[in-house]
């Protein structure tokens, strides 16, 4: 193991180890921790630019109904949720079926369509600009949560199939041949054979394409116009513009645009480590 | 054994691929080779298929090289933004040894590290309207910590969002804070495969901290390495996000990157064929790096076998 284990060093060393190990979390987390602190401040704290100490009257009912009630939030929370859900199964499903073919099928175009898909990775967003947009206003569903949701799948299906093309290339092809000889379909061998043992890998994609699409905030900037459609990301940003100083609503609202995928995280941390270090340990 | 039984592997391909292609093509390929199209005009961005009396487009006219002509020649603003590119490619570098730093130090097994490890990464997953709200705020120079903290010292705040010069530096720090938890993780996990074998070798031969870190552990977590300079050069060309929270490329244009850029004159003054000229720039640049990198990848397996 490298560093050497703490274990092995004296007492004195181990206490200071543990001290600097708090210090400098809390000074990681420090940022997350004054915003949650100043989203359960009255607003008298904040008229009086007190941000720092432990407040001894908190507003922490009245600040977050007060963001639901008068700030809409609660609308981008839903747009939110119904652009994310959609487009986290539509991607998986699009993405484990073209994985699967571009792993087990021998074709012509095979290779030409895995490198489409990887350097669809690497596009910078804004060369898509102006088409996309146009192609929505074209296609009626600018300012649609469908819009939105066929784009995000449209995009997001490069990096996952990528990802489980390479998942599926590594599962012994022997299952499938067995299944083949039996007289299974391929349809039936994806569904039976392949999508039970993706679970792990497909769970790891899951939440990191939630915290993907949860955190979007360009697309919806170019696809979206109303209240109505705004994600929480738009939401937020726009918030800030009409509450200027009231400083307590604001971090409310943050609280709540990060904590979806703040819970995700915690509930589902190996998964999600799994996807995100896919390639890290061996390349 | 019917048509279907009998040509299934031949048709299969097509029937699992048609979706995800043609979704692919749709609303990826098609858009790039449309944005090439466009940064060879002039247009406003309305009624694009207008036709004059004579047959000719109204609205969408041809204009040549004139975009990027335009750009290279009279755009002060472009350089600037180009310069600022290249800053956020060098400066957001340093997270990888940050998070290499920080993943050395949370790498011990005491009671209780799994949740501590937990702490530290989870601002990765935190967007970028928060980051930016939080430092606007840690920036302030009348409440924020920043000028709190320069007065501990005896110091005057530091406007830093609206100085032109470290503006740009302001907005790179707070992408560190996300960045660093990423880069963090992938070293953590790899060093959990660092062989123990050669650690144990190498204390035998008497190496230990940094020369043991510099040629034991460092060469063994390449990939890792790699995938945290992939990650992190993407993560400063697509710069936007913070840059339209926190500045919204001011002070007087001077935090604006080459996609912010593109998306003002695109959208606000409604030149569609020189933001799409600025938007194949950024492509060309992309593609330049990403072709770079498949190439040295490409060698190297081959230098391997």
């Amino acid at each position: 193991m490298f560093p050497t284990p703490i274990q092995n060093y004296s007492l004195t060393t181990n206490i200071v180890y543990r001290i600097l190990l708090g210090v400098t979390l809390f000074i990681w987390l420090l940022p997350l921790i004054a915003v949650m602190l100043t989203s359960i401040r009255t607003f008298e704290d904040i008229l009086v630019g007190d941000y720092w100490s432990w407040p001894e009257e908190t507003a922490i009912i009245s600040n977050y109904t007060a963001i639901f009630e008068s700030g809409k939030m609660s609308r981008f929370f839903l747009n939110s949720v119904i652009i994310t859900l959609p487009t986290v199964f539509g991607t998986l499903f699009l993405s484990s079926m073209a994985g699967y073919s571009l792993a087990v099928h021998k074709f012509k175009l095979n290779l030409l369509l895995f490198c489409m898909f990887i350097a669809g990775n690497f596009v910078p967003f804004q060369i898509l600009m102006i088409p996309v947009r146009m192609l929505t206003i074209d296609l009626g569903i600018y300012n649609s949560h469908f819009g939105l949701i066929i784009f995000h799948i449209a995009f997001q299906t490069g990096f996952c199939t990528f990802f489980l093309r390479n998942f599926i290339k590594e599962l012994p092809f022997e299952l499938i041949e067995a299944a083949r000889a039996d007289g299974a379909s391929e349809w039936l061998i994806y569904r039976k054979i392949i999508l039970p043992l993706l679970t792990p890998s497909l769970a790891a994609l899951g939440v990191l394409e939630f915290t993907f699409i949860w955190n979007d905030y360009f697309w919806a900037l170019i696809l979206t116009q109303g209240d109505n459609v705004k994600p929480i990301t738009i939401g937020l940003d726009m918030l800030r513009g009409q509450w200027v100083a009231t400083y307590n609503l604001i971090a409310a609202g943050s609280v709540l645009a990060a904590l979806p995928p703040v819970i995700m995280f915690f509930a589902m941390q190996r998964h999600f480590i799994m996807g995100l270090t896919f390639g890290a340990v061996k390349g | 054994m019917s048509f279907w039984e009998r040509n299934q592997l031949k048709l299969a391909p097509f029937i699992f691929l048609t979706p995800a292609v043609s979704l692919f093509l749709l609303f990826v390929i098609y858009p790039i080779i449309d944005s090439i199209w466009v940064s060879f005009h002039d247009w406003s961005g309305v009624a694009r298929y207008a036709l004059n009396e004579d047959g000719t487009y109204k609205n969408f006219k041809w204009v040549g090289l004139k975009n990027y002509i335009d750009l290279f020649t009279y755009d002060d603003e472009f350089y600037v933004s180009l310069l600022n590119n290249l800053k956020w490619f060098v400066f957001s570098l340093l997270a990888i040894p940050l998070g290499l730093l920080l993943a050395l130090f949370l790498n011990q097994n005491i009671f209780g590290m799994r949740y501590i490890k937990s702490f530290f990464y989870f601002p990765f997953v935190i967007n970028a309207v928060v980051i930016g709200v939080i430092f606007s705020w840690f920036y302030n120079p009348k409440y924020g910590s920043l000028a709190y903290l320069l007065n501990i010292f005896g110091l005057d705040p530091i406007p830093v969002l609206s100085d032109e010069v470290l503006a740009t530096y302001g907005i790179i720090a707070a992408s560190f804070f996300p960045g660093i938890a990423y880069t963090m993780i992938l070293y953590i996990t790899g060093l959990t495969s660092v062989s123990k074998e050669m650690v144990e070798a190498g204390r035998i031969d008497g190496a230990s901290g940094l020369t043991m870190l510099w040629h034991i552990i460092i060469p063994q977590l390449r990939p890792a390495t790699l995938i945290a300079v992939v990650v992190t050069i993407v993560g400063a060309l697509r710069s936007f996000d913070l840059i339209a929270v926190m500045t919204l490329g001011g002070p007087w244009g001077s935090t604006k990157v080459l996609a912010y850029k593109m998306y003002e004159e695109a959208l606000f003054n409604f030149r569609m064929g020189y933001g799409a000229a600025i938007a194949v720039i950024l492509f060309l640049l992309m593609s330049i790096y990403i072709a770079w990198f498949l190439y040295r990848l490409f060698k190297q397996e081959k230098g391997e076998k």
